[in-house]
């Protein structure tokens, strides 16, 4: 390949990234720039609700769990070496609410309902019910990207606050039923580590991009199918990827601003 | 050439493409009001396009689309939503929405725009699946009807609103014999009590001929014949009678453009 056909394949690529940067703003601000409809908005924001968020508590509260024990065993091991084996508490839950809760979660959440909500809406567009939609003068952006924006918005921050929740109680398991730590301890140190500002609040902060992120990806890789088996397996494999990456790369980035001084 | 008076629809020096592909060079045509017109010509000639580009869902590279004298394509987004009330679209797959049921998917455009009652949305929801034969149904998801019955579910749903016009793609497109029956009573019989345009956009010929008032037929990206069933059957353009008589191969070539066949066979064999 010459050097102008590489130029030029570097150039198209540079458009194709511009232009499919602006279809996603576009679409996401035709979505939700607009009033309110609660009476109609409402239903259709707690059916998603449901499906984005409570369906995918399962996976998420059993990840945690795991997640959260096998924290306390590999941290139980490293700590007793140095006789500070109380301080268990603090490192699993610091851990899950700095990082593990946060990213964990985004990551799940991609892969469980980011991608159902890709291959959703590109079954849509390739069943024609979106055009149909737009033929019966509503507007697919308002009647079905929104409530599934907001339904992710909501659910992702709660899911992993619950992820973080019952990740400390599996370091509790671990490190107090079996490993025998004192449990007062466990906790009053845990109590006293955990700051709601710098810990807490930030975490929710970095969650909350995080659902911004990995809904959008996921609302736009549907909505701009290209509707064919093809394009629909296309689609739903770049929600997984592309969102995970960018949960990946969004979190260096919040760290480094929230705990880097 | 157009109908000049009495027309919904008016399609006016119409070119469209996509991309490099040109699918209409120059196309105009009226679609009478209260009748029943068919748009028909080969697979892939863009007859859906037409459909698309009536319900301003895509926008020609010249031209004008006239819906009751309004150029669709000039309306903003509320002006155009604002003449899509007024029509209707069967889309070929049906596109019933897989979420919900029949009764909920005929009642969906009335609960958005109509503001009437639950009482009475259901009485009209009813009265719709009754004229599809589709009341019994109601409560089905879309999944568990067959082919036919989601095409006539989605018909229901198309005529809920009382549209002034119904644009149908390929409606009888892979429809058994009775479901095809069926669907061809149907539309007539909708047009008819209703006093509906419809526009019919299809390949079928014998069903196409057999319910339309006005026909008009697309090839090489224009239109090539016009006019009633009776006339275009004793039309002596061969283009048109090898569409009608349905013969492999004429004017429009049974083959893909290609290399000589036996200098591609014989190649290669050095």
């Amino acid at each position: 390949m010459g050097l102008t056909e590489q130029i030029a394949k570097l150039g198209r690529s540079a458009i194709e990234l511009v232009t499919g940067l602006g279809r996603a703003g576009l679409m996401l601000w035709g979505a939700i720039a607009h009033r309110p409809r609660l009476k109609k908005g409402l239903p259709l924001l707690i059916k998603q609700l449901y499906v984005i968020g409570v369906q995918s508590m399962v996976i998420i509260l059993v990840s945690g769990l795991f997640i959260g024990m096998v924290l306390a065993l590999q941290g139980y091991n490293i700590l007793v070496g140095f006789g500070t084996e109380e301080s268990l508490g603090p490192m699993v839950a610091l851990s899950l609410l700095r990082e593990l809760g946060p990213v964990v979660t985004a990551l799940l959440f991609a892969g469980r309902a980011g991608s159902a909500l890709t291959a959703e809406l590109a079954l849509m567009k390739s069943t024609e019910q979106l055009s149909s939609l737009e033929m019966m003068a509503v507007d697919p952006l308002r009647q079905i990207i929104a409530p599934r924006f907001w339904a992710g918005v909501i659910s992702l921050p709660l899911l992993a606050l619950m992820f973080t929740a019952i990740g400390i109680y599996g370091g509790h398991i671990v490190g107090v039923e079996w490993k025998g730590i004192d449990s007062g301890a466990f906790w009053s140190i845990l109590q006293s580590s955990v700051e709601w500002r710098q810990d807490i609040v930030n975490c929710m902060i970095k969650s909350l991009l995080f659902a911004v992120v990995v809904t959008w990806i996921a609302l736009y890789r549907g909505y701009h199918v290209i509707p064919n088996p093809e394009g629909i397996s296309r689609a739903t494999t770049q929600t997984v990827v592309q969102s995970s990456l960018a949960v990946l790369a969004l979190d260096f980035l919040l760290t480094a601003m929230m705990f880097g001084s | 050439m157009t109908q000049k008076h009495n027309s919904l629809v008016e399609i006016q020096n119409m070119a469209f493409s996509r991309g490099s592909h040109v699918i209409y060079e120059d196309i105009s045509l009226s679609i009478p009001t209260g009748k029943v017109t068919a748009i028909m010509g080969p697979s892939g000639i863009g007859k859906t396009t037409l459909l698309k580009l009536i319900g301003g869902q895509l926008n020609p590279d010249k031209g004008k689309v006239l819906f009751d004298g309004t150029d669709v394509h000039q309306c903003n987004r509320n002006e155009l939503f604002a003449l899509r009330k007024r029509m209707s679209m069967l889309f070929q797959s049906g596109a019933l929405f897989t979420d919900i049921n029949v009764f909920d998917n005929v009642a969906f455009a009335l609960r958005e725009h109509s503001g009437l009652p639950e009482a009475i949305i259901r009485r009209i929801v009813l009265m719709k699946l009754e004229a599809v034969g589709l009341r019994g149904a109601a409560k089905l998801m879309p999944t568990e009807l067959s082919g036919g019955m989601q095409r006539r579910a989605a018909l229901a749903r198309a005529i809920a609103l009382e549209p002034e016009i119904i644009l149908y793609d390929e409606p009888f497109a892979g429809q058994d014999p009775i479901s095809m029956g069926v669907l061809v009573k149907l539309i007539r019989e909708l047009s008819d009590a209703l006093n509906l345009t419809s526009v019919v956009v299809s390949h079928d010929v014998d069903e196409v001929l057999g319910i339309a008032d006005y026909v008009y037929v697309l090839a090489d990206k224009r239109i090539i014949a016009h006019g009633t069933p009776d006339e275009l059957r004793l039309a002596d353009n061969p283009q048109l009678k090898q569409f009608i008589e349905g013969e492999p191969d004429g004017p429009v070539p049974f083959h893909y453009p290609a290399p000589d066949y036996k200098k591609e066979l014989l190649s290669g064999l050095d």
